[in-house]
């Protein structure tokens, strides 16, 4: 389903110029910190630029950084056509844990997400969860996430919030260079002046540049004699447009089956082949091979074969049959455990350990763990400490609340419910809750997104496991639900709630739930539920105030090794950010167009890279269009800050942002 | 040669049609072209020249899926027949696992034929390949053309098989014998690639 990443695709073989310096650097920097620098990082620009290649090379770099990584390289299309395929095998659960336990997951082409909206959301789900389990992920498009029509909100928002970078148009330096690296590659040389002809003409792209550089390479391979500046401009100036290629039909060929060899002449031929081969290829190696394929593919995700691997390395191993034989003997072991543990709990058949024969021990004791007494509901995020919560009177009396939960669990404030726009750092608050209760003994604290809640009970409903479901969680000493207006319309999950809420209150344990706005406005919500969401305490984050974006600021230049100067932190504070998540994007940027122009982060960089004077990496031609769009320098997010710096009057900020 | 890797179980082969110029090597390409399914094949690459000769080479990539748990591949391709283009064939010929000579059956072009095969052999050795190891068939092309005009296969395995390779005689315009000199060639080539692997 995967793509294997192209081995010619490295950073060793990207020329790095001034229009894509911020990209490459970001890229490498999200290679050797994988899900902890830029999270997820979006790099757009037209086509033939190097999107592709630069997305593969940030797979061979991380890949030789942390070799155990595992990495995985797919088109959009590619993705969805494996979903497609999941969904009708039946198998749409493990397709998302599949993608869920990569580490670096490389993503080509996302513009094609247009008028997918199931894909969208499948999208934004396999991003919330590699985040939150600090797994990286690269996206690539040929326009910022805003210009991609049709792309729901809060994907714009999530693709957004890491780092948002564009390859631009090489300039003519970086022309000439990538022009000389590419003759040296095949051992071509040219006259003085040809190469800088070559560049010095107008080309759209990349690829179009090489196949200028192709045209010449063949000529010069044919004539003997090499090519001057002159002929060079001969060459490609004539007929820039038209090269030479033609797929063309064969003209004398009859159509259909009044061939010569009979209708299906490659079928035959196909046949023959493969007997050959069959003889070919020495028996055992075949046989191995084949035995490698079949497990492979077997059961969606497929199993681990490095043992037979291992015996292909040999040159005539022993026993090559009773090797396979117990191989297939663990498998069909491994099969049983997995069947065996899949009853009482789906996710955690899912786990690799039953997918590979080299750790039957562990698979083992995990279906034992699991036949002793299921496995505990999900838990908390650690990516998500309570000493990393910024604190200031924005989200003050939210977090002396969740102070006051931690003190007395399920006794003070039993719901308390988290109200504030997407970006405030509600999940963050939500999860730290969750981890400090974790803290105490004996405690089994069920910590989720509302979505994986509804996911759950559909699973247990289709498994007729619902009773275990049940038990599950109500063995929970806390319950803290993320995002609970998705609950909205969704009637046997509210049912199921509304009776596990009372359970859970009535033995004072701890309930925290968040959401966009206050219960009681919640549409689809029904209203014993909202009653209840209403009866304990409702506290609201509202927009990051100067404390919380100082201290945001300071632990986020910290984290990344930057001395910043004071009047640095002074006006990032001071700018104006609608939520946490945006002013870590703006200061991403920043700080990677500093380490892309090697200049110290100042004030003065932040406010030409945040203000709109384009930096110098991002200028382009001008006219260049991408399908049809002519795409900002700077993408989406310029427009929105202009958006939010340019109207002063709030009546008419307000209008906009409904918009 | 790495053409079976059995690390990345892959088997690919590099085949090339070689003869005079104007023998039909491209209409070959092109017949199988036709035949093959859309999803098993590259894009067909021809660079002509305006007078519809090639210049440099066709390439035409197949993909004939897994076979014995290999992924196979053939790669096809021509080289320009015409004299003046010796450059072009010796780099089209590096790395070739089998030649098909497709040689032209007109009595006339029985010269051009000789000549190009010993500049098959001339730039094989310049390879430092010697022509009695690689595996090579013969096409007679043009059968269909009026008795009198062309030499027939025996005579063509006379004048020209002096190493008694298979020959096959063909209309590549029609289609007839492209396949079954496509067959011989990949028995050769994949039979000497197993003897290869093997040591």
């Amino acid at each position: 389903m995967t793509t294997a990443l192209h081995p010619k695709y490295s950073f060793d073989t990207f020329v790095v110029g001034a229009a894509n310096r911020l990209a490459v650097t970001a890229g490498r920097t999200v290679a050797e910190n994988p899900g902890t620098a830029y999270n997820p990082l979006f790099i757009y620009s037209g086509s033939g630029l190097g999107k592709t290649h630069l997305l593969m090379a940030v797979g061979h770099a991380a890949k030789k950084a942390a070799p155990a990584l595992s990495i995985e390289y797919l088109t959009l299309d590619e993705w969805v056509e494996a979903f497609h395929a999941a969904i009708a095998a039946g198998q749409g659960d493990a397709f998302r844990r599949r993608f869920q336990n990569v580490d670096v997951l490389l993503v080509d082409d996302v513009q094609f997400l247009t008028n997918r909206k199931e894909m969208q959301s499948e999208l934004l789900r396999l991003t919330e969860a590699l985040q939150t389990a600090g797994r990286q992920i690269v996206l690539t498009s040929d326009r910022p996430p805003p210009q991609i029509a049709d792309l729901d909100e809060r994907l714009i928002s999530r693709l957004s919030g890491g780092l948002v970078v564009d390859i631009g148009v090489p300039d003519y330096e970086t022309r000439v260079a990538i022009l000389r690296r590419k003759s040296e590659e095949r051992g071509v040389r040219f006259d003085p002046g040809v190469l800088e002809t070559v560049a010095g003409a107008e080309f759209a792209n990349v690829r179009e540049l090489m196949g200028a550089l192709n045209r010449l390479v063949a000529f010069q391979a044919v004539n003997e004699a090499s090519v001057t500046p002159e002929t060079a401009k001969r060459i490609l100036g004539l007929s820039p447009a038209a090269a030479p290629v033609a797929a063309a039909a064969s003209s004398g060929r009859p159509g259909g089956a009044g061939g010569a060899g009979g209708p299906d002449e490659f079928g035959a031929f196909l046949a023959d082949v493969t007997v050959t081969v069959g003889k070919a290829v020495e028996a055992w190696r075949a046989r191995v091979t084949e035995a490698m394929l079949r497990w492979e593919g077997e059961g969606g995700e497929g199993y681990r074969t490095q043992r037979l691997e291992a015996l292909l390395k040999q040159e005539a191993p022993a026993a090559v049959d009773a090797a396979i034989t117990e191989f297939a003997h663990d498998v069909e072991r491994l099969k049983v455990l997995e069947s065996e543990v899949a009853q009482f709990d789906p996710e955690a058949a899912g786990h690799s350990v039953f997918r590979d024969p080299e750790r039957m021990g562990e698979a083992e004791q995990a279906a034992a763990r699991v036949r002793e007494g299921g496995a505990p509901p999900p838990g908390p995020s650690a990516a998500f400490p309570l000493v990393a919560f910024a604190v200031g009177p924005s989200n003050q009396v939210a977090v002396s609340a969740a102070r006051a939960v931690l003190e007395h669990p399920g006794k003070k404030y039993n719901p308390l419910v988290l109200v504030g726009k997407s970006g405030l750092g509600k999940t963050h608050l939500l999860n730290a809750i969750g981890l400090e209760l974790a803290r105490k003994r004996g405690a089994v604290v069920a910590c989720l997104s509302t979505q994986a809640f509804i996911d759950e009970l559909i699973a247990a409903i289709d498994g007729n496991r619902v009773d275990w479901w049940r038990a599950r969680y109500r063995r929970a000493t806390a319950l803290l639900l993320d995002d609970i207006h998705l609950i909205a319309g969704k009637e046997r999950t509210q049912e199921e709630l509304f009776n596990l809420f009372n359970l859970l209150q009535d033995q004072d344990r701890q309930l925290v739930f968040t959401a966009p706005t206050p219960p009681n406005t919640l549409v689809g919500l029904e209203e014993r539920i909202a009653s209840r969401l209403e009866g304990g305490l409702v506290a609201e984050l509202t927009e990051p105030d100067r404390d919380v974006k100082r201290t945001v600021l300071e632990r986020l230049l910290t984290l990344q090794g930057i001395n910043a100067e004071p009047a640095l932190i002074d006006y990032l504070a001071d700018r104006h950010a609608d939520s946490v998540r945006g002013l870590v994007a703006g200061v991403q940027r920043v700080v990677s167009a500093a380490a892309a122009q090697d200049a110290p982060v100042s004030a003065g960089l932040a406010r030409e890279v945040l203000e709109g004077q384009a930096p110098r990496e991002a200028r382009r031609s001008a006219g260049l269009r991408t399908s049809g769009l002519v795409v900002s320098s700077l993408g989406g997010i310029k427009s929105r800050e202009k958006m939010v710096w340019d109207w002063t009057d709030p009546t008419d900020r307000v209008i906009e942002e409904f918009r | 040669m790495s053409l079976v890797n059995f690390t990345t179980r892959e088997i690919t082969c590099k085949i090339v049609y070689y003869g005079p110029g104007r023998s039909g090597k491209t209409t070959n390409l092109h017949y199988i072209y036709g035949r093959v399914p859309d999803a098993r094949r590259g894009r067909m690459v021809s660079l002509a020249t305006q007078t519809d000769r090639t210049l440099f080479f066709d390439f035409l990539p197949i993909d004939l899926g897994q076979i014995s748990g290999f992924t196979t591949r053939f790669q096809l391709y021509t080289v320009p027949g015409q004299v003046y283009y010796n450059a072009t064939r010796r780099l089209v010929l590096q790395g070739a696992d089998g030649v098909v000579f497709v040689a032209d059956s007109q009595a006339r072009q029985l010269d051009e034929n000789l000549e190009s095969l010993q500049n098959l052999q001339s730039n094989l050795l310049e390879h430092g390949v010697d022509i009695r190891t690689v595996p090579l068939v013969m096409q007679y092309n043009k059968q269909d053309l009026p008795r009198e005009l062309i030499l027939s296969g025996a005579d063509l395995d006379d004048a020209l098989n002096f190493r008694g390779v298979p020959s096959f005689s063909a209309d590549a315009l029609h289609g007839q014998g492209v396949f079954e000199t496509l067959k011989g060639i990949s028995e050769l080539v994949l039979k000497k690639l197993a003897a290869g692997s093997a040591a």
